[in-house]
């Protein structure tokens, strides 16, 4: 199968989801451009889940269409199904099988067993460090290495679109690394990658665009450059050549820390000008001999979008 | 179709791995009812003429744990993987409903023959039982055991926890399959109790099986075999418009 897809790897139009009272899915429209890395972000509850297994076909939408690689999730789901791969966020896992046994299962589901087939499946159990764990019945793994085996079993049918469902919740930090650099080799070959994590820093690492998710609606959908460019302030560091005992008047509200010869300032997009400060701090009569500058992190976009927000579990 | 081989391979894996608790514990189970009520009765006058009462007991106690095998089977696999979460596997596939459906029904088909077959070849080592209509007998076993593990399948789906389930199994089919006739013919209950038994499906699946060794039954084989049908295609409709909706299933 190839990695692209032909049409866009996701398509939403119109999605509406209600669960008795609560409306999860409020009318998001979404493409998802093939060979994309996508991010979705939100805080617990605001549909994120949701909007995911519709895509999956686990929930049937209300109102509106889904469509994965220009397949319609309801009208052509064994088409959308195939071109779809999703690592669920809670660790589920069968008790009667080895994981050899759980991948030849799911790969079969697909309709794939050949020689072919079970040379990946022993490529996805090596390079998920789980090759000396193949033979071993499922209850007897720890969460991190049932978590692998969910990553294996999403894949073993070598989907176009990924959907990464917070994988690395509750995962150490060498296997995180290792994880991210075989998604980042998916997405090299051509693989659209769709990732939901609390881990904003992973977020802003990886994704080339972002969808921030509130209250079932998408609250911000750009790239991440762009996102970051939304922040309301960024940071101003100043190295002054002897260390500064005061700072001008009209700058001490901008003043963040003070540490030696090192001035931090936390200025306002838009309104705060770099050369200002500069200028005040030279009449001043400080040498300034080093400037560094800092963007706001994802985390703090995400927060001013999501503000507010009570946070009610996820669906 | 693949797919579909796939999980019905699982599906016989599924209790095949377990086969001391699904298989072996029933056969037992089924052999100390023999025990019991042949040791009991012995002496009693003949139920069908000719027939002693320890082999008219028999083909009855093997289509009655075929029944609650074949709804066991389907049932807690489905109840299982919903509680646990690992039905979410089969539901991310393309597997159709028709598919998902006849798998688990299949698989459950198979179990009940395994654990008829096993009842069968403990008993004949005491009590000679020649087979009169095998094509009856393959085909009472087949249709009441796909009918029953199509009743699991809407059993397993409806139920949202074992209690659920276990209800349906202990209010529902364990009743059905002890008043069917496994110990007793329809004649020797009085007028009223006969006409109740007839409304229940079950009787119908026991009467034609014991029909399928004897030629002999309470009620004409071929009814019997058209009301068993009738029912299997009636539940089997309903279970695969079940998985078909998603109901509880895909929320």
């Amino acid at each position: 199968m190839k990695a692209a897809c032909s049409a866009p790897a996701i398509e939403v139009v119109g999605l509406h989801k209600h669960f008795a009272r609560v409306h999860a899915v409020r009318g998001i429209d979404l493409e998802v451009r093939s060979g994309e890395f996508f991010g979705l972000l939100g805080p617990n509850g605001a549909g994120k889940s949701t909007l995911i297994n519709i895509l999956a076909g686990l929930t049937r939408p209300d109102e509106g269409r889904a469509a994965i690689c220009g397949h319609d999730v309801i009208a052509n789901y064994r088409e959308a199904r195939r071109a779809l791969g999703v690592v669920p966020q809670e660790i589920v896992f069968d008790p009667f099988f080895s994981v050899r046994e759980v991948l030849a299962i799911q790969a079969g589901y697909f309709g794939l067993g050949g020689r072919d087939n079970k040379a990946w499946r022993e490529e996805l159990l090596h390079t998920l460090m789980l090759a000396d764990k193949g033979d071993a019945n499922m209850r007897a793994l720890s969460g991190g290495m049932k978590r692998r085996v969910l990553i294996a079993q999403a894949l073993v049918h070598r989907p176009q679109v990924v959907i990464l469902d917070e994988p690395t919740a509750g995962v150490d930090v060498e296997l995180r690394a290792s994880l991210w650099l075989f998604v980042r080799r998916l997405h090299k070959e051509g693989h659209t990658i769709v990732l939901t994590t609390h881990y904003l820093e992973e977020a802003e690492a990886l994704c080339e665009r972002i969808a921030i998710m509130r209250d079932g609606q998408i609250a911000a959908l750009d790239t991440k450059e762009a996102l970051l460019s939304r922040a309301v302030s960024k940071t101003l560091r100043v190295t002054t050549a002897e260390p500064a005992a005061s700072v001008p008047p009209r700058l001490e509200s901008k003043l963040r820390k003070r540490a030696g010869n090192i001035l931090e300032f936390s200025l306002r997009a838009g309104t705060d000008s770099i050369p200002e400060v500069l200028e005040s701090l030279r009449v001043a009569g400080h040498v300034v001999t080093d400037i560094a500058t800092e963007q706001a992190s994802l985390e703090e976009v995400f927060l001013a979008l999501t503000q507010g927000r009570t946070a009610t579990g996820s669906r | 179709m693949k797919g579909f081989n796939t999980l019905f391979y699982k599906e016989l894996l599924r209790f095949y791995k377990v086969a001391f608790q699904t298989i072996f514990a029933p056969v037992v189970t089924a052999l100390l009812y023999l025990l019991v009520f042949a040791s009991t009765f012995k002496g009693r006058a003949d139920i069908l003429p000719g027939i002693p009462y320890v082999a008219f007991l028999i083909p009855g106690l093997m289509m009655m744990s075929m029944i609650q095998n074949a709804f066991a089977n389907t049932s807690s696999s489905l109840i299982q993987s919903k509680i646990t979460g690992n039905l979410i596997f089969i539901l991310l596939s393309p597997l159709s409903a028709a598919e998902f459906f006849l798998a688990f029904v299949g698989a459950s088909i198979v179990r009940a023959f395994c654990v008829a077959v096993g009842v069968y070849g403990a008993a004949v080592l005491f009590v000679p039982l020649p087979i009169e209509h095998p094509v009856f007998l393959v085909l009472f076993g087949l249709l009441g055991s796909a009918a029953l593990g199509a009743l699991g399948v809407i059993a397993g789906i409806w139920a949202e926890r074992f209690d659920q389930l276990a209800g349906f199994q202990n209010f529902v089919v364990i009743p059905l399959s002890f008043l069917s006739g496994v110990f007793y013919s329809l004649r020797d209950l009085p007028p009223f109790w006969q006409t109740v038994s007839r409304l229940n499906p079950l009787l119908y699946m026991i009467d034609g099986f014991r029909y399928g060794f004897f030629g002999t039954s309470d009620v004409s084989p071929i009814l019997s075999l058209a009301l068993v049908a009738a029912f299997c295609v009636a539940v089997s409709v309903l279970a695969m418009a079940l998985v078909g909706r998603g109901y509880r299933l895909r929320n």
